[in-house]
């Protein structure tokens, strides 16, 4: 098979688990001393084209992010899941990263890289915006096919299958393309002990956002505001239909 | 089960030596370093040496016994990881915790009584069984402290896993680390690594638990040389179902090259299952760890190449000892561990539970509770890192502070597993809350790998192996006293300094932060009386200090007690822990782990009962008569007390002078043996170690005669 070449965009996130808190201020989510790790929709996309390479279809995968310096160790755990190579677009701390911004990167790096396929998660789990494969679609015009829970490769082509409020649609997309993974995808595999030592040998390029395209210029979003969601209510039980409408009505909410 | 080794204190009790000590606990210290003695027997160098070497040692326990303040191992609390090195951890510690959290079942593990096959094949391929193993053999070539970390991940999860994984590395191959030529490494570690092949420690017999050195399995040369037969059994070997190479002990024949007759000495064999003859019997129904696997195994009449013995013909007991000894951390590690989830369990129930109007964490019996739990985990942390940190940093001793890592991580971890329990009320007792089955695994570390009474003898003959050779020096220079003024001089100077309660110069002040002087202050007197009472000890019993298991024990559970201290004054003081700076719970955490002990030792009634400005102190020529005033104040006004007015109101004692010092000569000595010289103008009246009852002030209130 020629030469194909993934690209593969990660992010670096507040892991899952953890009980997210605003910070005083209330303009922003509490950072300091949290766990993060890597995006699970990032892992989703990093395990296909992990997956792709060992079936065959993919010569090369590189993983590649835009953050500071503590995403190395995100794409520490990346490399440790297979991929080849790693690139940290990077940025100064607090220097926005939204979708524009990412998309802005990667483009930079799919001119300098060549790859066929661009492989990202489809929304990151602490901003919800599910816009960066979108956005960097349109800048590189190449076809996209986003939410994604089946890939097959073939010459010259991909064929995705999506998942859509209507229900599953399957495209065939020329290469080279975008695409945005969903949850049923494939289920990423742990990194073993073993590939997190051998992943230390693997090469780790850091590249300057700025070098990249990257705006500096101040963020176009600005939080105005964050706060918690109030507390649950109790909730109630009620026997039949009609006392379910009647109290509904009585709380004005039909 | 894994095998039972310190059978080193009992070996006293079955051959005492001729000189104080055994030179062949010795031999044990001698062989931290990975020297393959080839075909030579366990020979160890004489006693003088012995006692040099264990004089210049720098271990903290040791010191404790001989009355110095061995800094260097415990202050600062030693910190060995480079960075990348704690990269390396970090990035390990995440997929480790997920594989535990997501894929192990510890109650399936259980109710199936073996890790279910699936979690197994997911350990193997997460590069679990191979920690330690040199990287170039497939393995990821952790340190000790590494491997300390990931343990204790292990250990808060499920401790049938993690016995199974440690009876694999921790102690199944360990002997071939150690011990193994280059070809044996080739041949074994990379399957092993990867755990394609298991391993286990064949130690334990029917007749041969604690007692190691008696074992019957034997193994017998070809005439050729070129095999051996190997024939007996083995019980409760961990892995015994599962493993594909065996660490076997077996008795052999071997010649001495000296005098040329044939001893039999231990030795230990690689044993391939695939030699054929080894057989192991159904799984053993136990208490807890059920889902290790336990049987016994029968060797009969299997063949063993002649390259396949380990550390060399008659070295297996050393082999045995060491390969234990640097296993012991890691069983701290584990504990501390188990310790973090029962803590973590009884905070979820505390926080969570209403009784009376309130959570029941606002209660002081539950607070009380969980503060002993977080105490004994704390201790027991502190001091399993600060072990294998000694141990990566290449200090050679460090196997008493390692058994008594074993006894207290052990204890403490059963103390918190019956109070979580207890905090939890009856959900705890319930199966589905799992704490039950922590408490019922928990039970047998207590008991294997050396039973906690085995290694409190050990840790305290150890400890009068060392005095005693500093004693021997004493008597050396007695005999020859005009020769060894200086050895005499030095040696009255420091005990009457001691009785004197101006210390002996030990000083914990400048080694600990400021906010736990006090501890540091404690813990200088335990050392003190520590080292008094043992010397006291040594002296009335001599010899037969090895049989007086009662005074073992408690000198060992003292010897605990100090070295807990020691450890918990020096973490929090460290900086070199960021992420733990000193907090005000660890700053009360060493005071409530100093106060303790100090309170037993008797340290509240300060200074030591022989009164410092008594007559009764001895008068040697060369010590001034008032000693510059000491910052112990003597609770003169206390009604239990002897005060310093007491000589007065007793009448005069009679300070008879014993002729010979109980203990200060052995029972076989010939007659003209000197005995302590009165009159000699440079030595004291009596000897100021005098323990002898007859010399205490006597006091008003205490009937002189019991009733």
């Amino acid at each position: 098979m020629a030469a194909l070449r993934v690209l593969v965009g990660v992010k670096r996130v507040i892991d899952f688990a953890v009980k997210v808190r605003v910070a005083p201020g209330g303009a922003a989510v509490q950072t300091q001393g949290v766990k993060h790790s890597l995006n699970p929709f990032c892992e989703i996309a990093l395990e296909e084209a992990v997956r792709l390479r060992e079936a065959g279809a993919a010569t090369e995968v590189v993983v590649a992010t835009l953050g500071t310096k503590a995403s190395q160790e995100t794409l520490r755990t990346a490399l440790a899941m297979g991929a080849d190579r790693a690139v940290l677009a990077e940025l100064a701390e607090g220097a926005a990263a939204g979708p524009r911004e990412v998309a802005v990167a990667l483009a930079a790096l799919a001119r300098r890289l060549q790859p066929q396929l661009v492989l990202l998660g489809k929304q990151a789990i602490d901003d919800d915006c599910n816009q960066t494969g979108q956005i960097l679609a349109a800048i590189l015009d190449w076809p996209q096919g986003t939410f994604a829970s089946r890939v097959s490769l073939e010459p010259g082509a991909v064929q995705v299958q999506r998942e859509v409020d209507g229900g599953l649609e399957t495209l065939r997309l020329r290469l080279p393309a975008v695409l945005t993974a969903d949850l049923r995808l494939n289920e990423p595999r742990y990194a073993t002990l073993p590939n997190i030592m051998k992943a230390k040998k693997k090469p780790l390029e850091v590249v300057p956002a700025a070098d990249l395209g990257v705006p500096a210029g101040p963020p176009r979003l600005r939080l105005l505001q964050l706060q918690e969601p109030p507390p649950r209510a109790g909730g109630e039980k009620v026997e039949s239909v009609e006392s379910l409408l009647g109290k509904l009505r009585h709380a004005g909410r039909i | 089960m894994a095998g039972l080794g310190m059978g080193a204190g009992l070996r006293l009790l079955r051959r005492i030596p001729p000189g104080f000590g055994g030179s062949r606990l010795q031999s044990t210290q001698e062989a931290q370093a990975v020297l393959p003695k080839t075909g030579t027997t366990t020979a160890t160098a004489a006693p003088p040496k012995a006692q040099r070497s264990l004089e210049e040692s720098k271990s903290f326990a040791v010191g404790m016994f001989l009355g110095r303040l061995n800094a260097e191992q415990v202050f600062p609390y030693p910190s060995v990881l480079t960075e990348e090195q704690e990269q390396t951890l970090r990035e390990l510690v995440g997929p480790l915790s997920r594989f535990f959290e997501e894929v192990n079942n510890p109650f399936k593990n259980d109710a199936l009584e073996k890790v279910e096959d699936e979690t197994m094949k997911g350990l193997k391929e997460l590069g679990a069984f191979g920690l330690q193993v040199p990287l170039e053999f497939g393995g990821l070539g952790l340190n000790n402290t590494q491997y300390a970390r990931l343990v204790q991940i292990v250990g808060q999860h499920d401790l049938g896993v993690g016995i199974t994984l440690g009876a694999h590395q921790s102690i199944g191959f360990k002997g071939l680390l150690l011990y193994g030529t280059p070809p044996q490494k080739e041949k074994y570690l990379p399957r092993l690594a990867t755990g394609e092949w298991v391993a286990a420690f064949c130690l334990t017999e029917p007749g041969s638990g604690s007692d190691a050195a008696s074992i019957r399995t034997r193994a017998t040369p070809s005439p050729c040389g070129s095999f051996w037969t190997l024939d007996g059994e083995k019980i409760w070997i961990s892995n015994g179902g599962l493993a594909e190479l065996f660490t076997v002990f077996a008795q052999t024949p071997v010649r001495d090259e000296r005098s040329g007759e044939s001893r039999e000495r231990i030795t230990a064999f690689l044993v391939e299952r695939g030699f054929g003859g080894v057989t192991h019997g159904p799984s053993e129904k136990k208490l807890g760890i059920r889902a290790s696997n336990t049987t016994s195994l029968h060797f009969d009449s299997v063949r063993v190449p002649a390259q396949n013995v380990l550390g060399g013909l008659g070295g297996g007991f050393k082999v045995a000892m060491n390969i234990l000894n640097n296993g012991r951390f890691g069983m701290a590690a584990a504990m501390a561990g188990t310790m973090r989830g029962l803590l973590q369990a009884a905070v979820a129930h505390a926080s969570t539970r209403t009784q009376f109007g309130a959570k029941i964490h606002k209660f002081g019996a539950i607070q009380e509770k969980l503060a002993r739990m977080a105490l004994l985990h704390y201790v027991t942390e502190s001091m399993a890192f600060m072990i294998s940190a000694n141990m990566d940093r290449g200090d050679p001793d460090f196997q008493i502070e390692a058994a008594i890592s074993k006894i207290f991580g052990s204890e403490a971890a059963w103390a918190v597993a019956d109070e979580c329990i207890q905090i939890m009320g009856g959900m705890g007792f319930m199966q589905e809350q799992g704490v039950e089955r922590v408490l019922r695994d928990l039970r047998i570390f207590r008991i294997f790998e050396g039973t906690n009474d085995i290694l409190r003898l050990f840790v305290a003959l150890q400890g009068f192996q060392g005095l005693g050779a500093q004693l021997r020096g004493v008597q050396a220079a007695l005999r020859d006293p005009l020769g060894n003024v200086g050895v005499l001089t030095g040696e009255v100077t420091r005990r009457l300094r001691r009785k004197a309660g101006l210390g002996s110069g030990l000083s914990l002040q400048h080694l600990v932060h400021p906010e736990l002087k006090d501890g540091a202050q404690q813990t200088q007197q335990c050392l003190e009386l520590f080292a008094t009472t043992a010397e006291a000890l040594l002296l009335k019993h001599g010899k037969r200090i090895v049989e007086e298991q009662f005074a073992l024990k408690r000198v060992a559970d003292a010897a605990i007690d100090v070295y807990a201290m020691a450890v918990v004054l020096s973490r929090p003081t460290s900086a070199s822990w960021p992420r733990c700076g000193r907090s005000r719970t660890e700053t009360s955490g060493t005071f409530g782990t100093c106060r303790g002990p100090w309170w037993r030792a008797g340290g509240w009634w300060c200074p030591p009962r022989w009164d410092s400005d008594s007559k009764n102190t001895p008068k040697h020529p060369k010590i001034p008569q008032k000693y510059p005033k000491t910052t112990l104040k003597h609770p003169k006004n206390h009604p239990g007390l002897p005060t310093a007015e007491t000589p007065q109101n007793t009448p005069k004692t009679s300070l008879k002078h014993p002729k010979t010092p109980p203990g200060l000569l052995t029972t076989k000595t010939p007659q003209n043996t000197p005995k302590y010289p009165k009159n000699h103008p440079k030595i004291p009246q009596k000897p100021p170690w005098d323990s002898d009852s007859r010399n205490t002030p006597k006091h008003p209130k205490i009937p002189q005669k019991p009733p």
